[in-house]
């Protein structure tokens, strides 16, 4: 879960790390009361949670209050990436010497937290890493042993850099380290870290991001920032679809049927498990299909979590047919699906035989669920059938309508 | 409304008999067996559909008392 | 052969009285497995099928001796400490089926087993299956579904998906190829043993003799395993399949796995693809491409099967 500059910074400062002033204003007067506080030149920034704003033009400069707010008007309905900005954080202009980088992200393969420093901040370190490696360090620290200032010093270091600047910028890195392990991040990058013209360094942009799994144990700090659960800070927003399939999975707490994601297309998908879910979605576009929607069920969901979540797929305009798919299930109940799909589809008011395309899923309790198949109707098939060809002959029954 | 796939009957016997109408509500893992005020049994059909055909319920009466239907069968 | 478990493995099950370890203790026993106790504090002195209960893994090791394995099936909250409790008492091998852990803590945990020799598979997984010997975890599920997907034989099998392992072993056993090992090896961002770590043992292994894995996208766990391909010039073929190609179009949406979620080029199916092609491995785009594939590679090193 990705925070915004400003909450960004709320965190950074709670961890004393040095920054300059800044106020996030919601209107032009705000902006210029922001300006006037500060004094001096101010730097305007869109906050939204994408990339690419500067290029965007959603970063201005101001010389004087007035400035600030004619820049919030410019900045505020600047969109970047698809995103439209939530609110404008205007900053104190300090007079930078150099520019650093410095992140903490997790290494998937060392399965160990990693420090990333650079000596060229400011510019994409993809390209640093490509075009300059000797200017980017890796360092990667243990999370059974006590927290180490060394291991700033270290990736500070190792790309040459000494002297008073390597003391002031340890507690900085050391601070960042502590930072994304006290509150679960998957990501926590200063960029740039900017070394004054006076020699101080300040924190001038970051970016945190939170790992989802962990947000549980992170309440209250989400509270005081006040990101509530509804806000789940993916690509894009959720819809109104999106969080309708959330609630029907938290109903109970037997197995899942959730992750829904909507689409745009006719036929239904109840599919699952998590590998299954993206295996069916894959041959159902290969063939030409097009979903209204991505789900995953599993871990043995009850009868009326899927009957529910069935209903819900059902009630999306534009949708013509659902089709019912899943790897062989272990679990999971092949009868307990059934059940919940056929209720769902009467309770809608809908023929299960004529609006369920096709029903596969072998596995547990399979010959109980092909008796209820049989008995309403429904089209099914065992194992002998490959997900991709299941997911061929619903595509075919909706290109048939 | 009565259970699609499940129905489940109980002897009167047993149905008024607060001691197995307890030990049916316990072991259900679906809650389809709750006791009335009086002890006596009510059947929760809104939950008969959830039955996982774990045959608990059967194990814990007299033979022959509790039978669990399957709808589909007929 | 097999790697991993075989059926003298013995193993204990950390959560044992909960409602998920309840049913894999009896899959796991209804499947040949040694299962001498299980742990839940305040529990001690119950028995689960026939297992006995304890408080804590040193009361297991004092009366029944020291076990080779253990199952994880408790609330992430306690998953780190339980895990911890297993290799501090000298267990060796743990499969983690608890979904839901912060990186931090799995990264711990794995930190921990590397010093004290042990390995740990999952978190977030099915666990282990040595087909008509043993398995450690649910995967398969209920014994009787286990035999009809699972058959003994030459192929190791790996898989970020649990479900997606036994569709896998399904279709092999479909066409007459039987698997030595099947480990679902974990969804998650940060797993215990990645493909390339599990290689060496199926390399060790005579009995195997190609191997079929189920990857997706997220992480560098496909590109590692090229790598290692490449460097050890491993002598056994494998058949990828790639699910989740439809992600490669959509940055930053999570689907699927907590690990699955492309970031940056890497993530993504397309590099993937070309990156284990690079390395000889095969990709197919249907499961049930698999095992022509296999039999196609086996065919050219004059293996027979």
């Amino acid at each position: 879960m990705r925070f915004y500059e400003y909450e960004s910074k709320a965190l950074f400062a709670r961890h004393g790390m040095p920054l300059g002033q800044s106020r996030v204003a919601g209107s032009p007067e705000e902006a210029r009361a922001a300006a006037q506080a500060i004094g001096g030149p101010t730097v305007i920034k869109s906050q939204v949670l994408s990339g690419g704003r500067m290029k965007a033009g959603a970063v201005l400069f101001a010389d004087t209050p007035d400035e600030a707010a004619k820049h919030y008007e410019t900045v505020l309905p600047i969109v970047v990436n698809g995103e439209t900005a939530r609110s404008v954080l205007i900053e104190e202009k300090s007079p930078i010497a150099q520019e650093y980088f410095v992140s903490v992200t997790w290494d998937g393969r060392r399965k160990l937290p990693v420090v990333l420093f650079s000596d060229m901040g400011g510019i994409d370190i993809e390209e640093v890493a490509e075009t300059h490696p000797e200017h980017l360090s890796r360092t990667h620290f243990s999370t059974i042993l006590p927290l180490s200032e060394r291991v700033a010093k270290e990736a500070i270091g190792a790309v040459g850099v000494t002297g008073s600047d390597l003391n002031r910028l340890v507690p900085i890195v050391y601070k960042l380290m502590q930072l994304f392990l006290d509150y679960d991040l998957t990501l926590a990058e200063i960029n740039p870290l900017a070394k004054l013209e006076d020699g101080r360094f300040i924190v001038l942009d970051g970016h945190l991001d939170m790992e989802a799994e962990a947000r549980g144990d992170h309440k209250a700090v989400l509270d005081d920032l006040g990101i509530g659960d509804d806000e789940t800070r993916q690509a894009r927003p959720p819809t109104e679809f999106e969080l309708a399939g959330a609630r029907v999975n938290a109903v109970d707490h037997r197995g899942v049927a959730g992750n829904v994601v909507e689409f745009d297309g006719n036929l239904g998908l109840i599919i699952g498990a998590g590998g299954g879910s993206l295996t069916l979605f894959d041959a159902v576009r290969k063939q030409g299909g097009k979903p209204a929607n991505y789900c995953e069920i599993g871990g043995n969901p009850s009868m009326s979590k899927v009957k529910n979540l069935t209903k819900l797929i059902l009630s999306k305009p534009g949708v013509d047919k659902i089709a019912v798919m899943m790897n062989v299930v272990s679990n999971t109940r092949v009868d307990i699906v059934a059940r919940g799909v056929i209720k769902g589809c009467i309770e809608a008011g809908k023929d299960p035989a004529e609006v369920i395309a096709i029903f596969r899923i072998p596995g547990a309790w399979e010959d109980e669920g092909f008796k209820i198949l049989a008995k309403h109707g429904v089209e099914y098939c065992d194992r002998s059938v490959s997900m991709y060809e299941a997911a061929g002959r619903a595509c075919a029954k909706l290109e048939a309508n | 409304m009565p259970g699609m796939f499940i129905d489940v009957e109980v002897d009167a016997g047993v149905a008024s008999n607060a001691e197995l109408v307890k030990k049916l509500a316990e072991v259900c893992a679906v809650d389809i067996f709750a006791a009335k005020d009086d002890g006596t049994l009510q059947i929760v059909e809104e939950n008969l559909d959830e039955c996982v055909l774990c045959d608990l319920c059967i194990q814990a009466a007299p033979a022959g008392t509790v039978r669990v239907k399957k709808l589909y069968e007929r | 052969m097999s790697i991993l478990i075989t059926a003298d493995t013995s193993f204990i099950v950390q959560g044992i009285t909960g409602r998920e370890a309840v049913n894999l203790t009896r899959e796991n026993l209804d499947y040949g497995a040694k299962i001498i106790g299980g742990v839940t504090p305040g529990r001690a002195g119950r028995d689960i099928y026939g297992v006995p209960v304890y408080d804590c893994v040193r009361d297991i090791v004092a009366k029944h001796g020291q076990p080779d394995g253990s199952i994880v099936s408790v609330p992430p909250k306690f998953t780190r400490d339980a895990v911890f409790e297993a290799l501090e008492n000298g267990i060796k091998t743990i499969v983690i089926v608890t979904e839901n852990i912060p990186r931090a803590q799995v990264a711990q945990m794995v930190e921990l087993a590397e010093l004290r020799g042990a390995r740990i598979i999952g978190p977030n997984c099915l666990g282990i299956i040595s087909p008509g010997e043993a398995k450690m975890g649910g995967v398969g599920g209920p014994a009787a579904n286990t035999r009809q997907a699972y058959s003994k034989g030459p192929i190791g099998v790996m898989s970020r998906s649990g479900g997606m392992t036994t569709e896998i072993a399904s279709t092999l056993t479909g066409a007459g190829l039987g698997q030595s090992t099947c480990v679902s090896i974990g969804g998650d961002a940060i797993i215990g043993t990645s493909y390339a770590e599990l290689m060496p043992f199926f390399e060790a292994d005579p009995e195997t003799r190609a191997i079929a894995i189920y990857s997706e996208p997220g992480g560098r766990m496909e590109a590692e395993l090229a790598e290692w391909v490449t460097k050890n010039a491993s002598r056994l073929p494998i058949v990828a399949f790639m699910a989740g190609r439809f992600m490669d179009e959509m940055k930053g949406m999570r689907f699927g796995h907590a690990g699955t979620i492309v970031e940056g080029k890497e993530d993504t199916t397309a590099e993937k693809i070309e990156r284990m092609e690079a390395a000889g491995i095969s990709v197919a785009e249907r499961i049930e491409e698999i095992p022509a594939l296999i039999r196609t590679k086996l065919a050219e090193k004059s293996v027979e099967v």
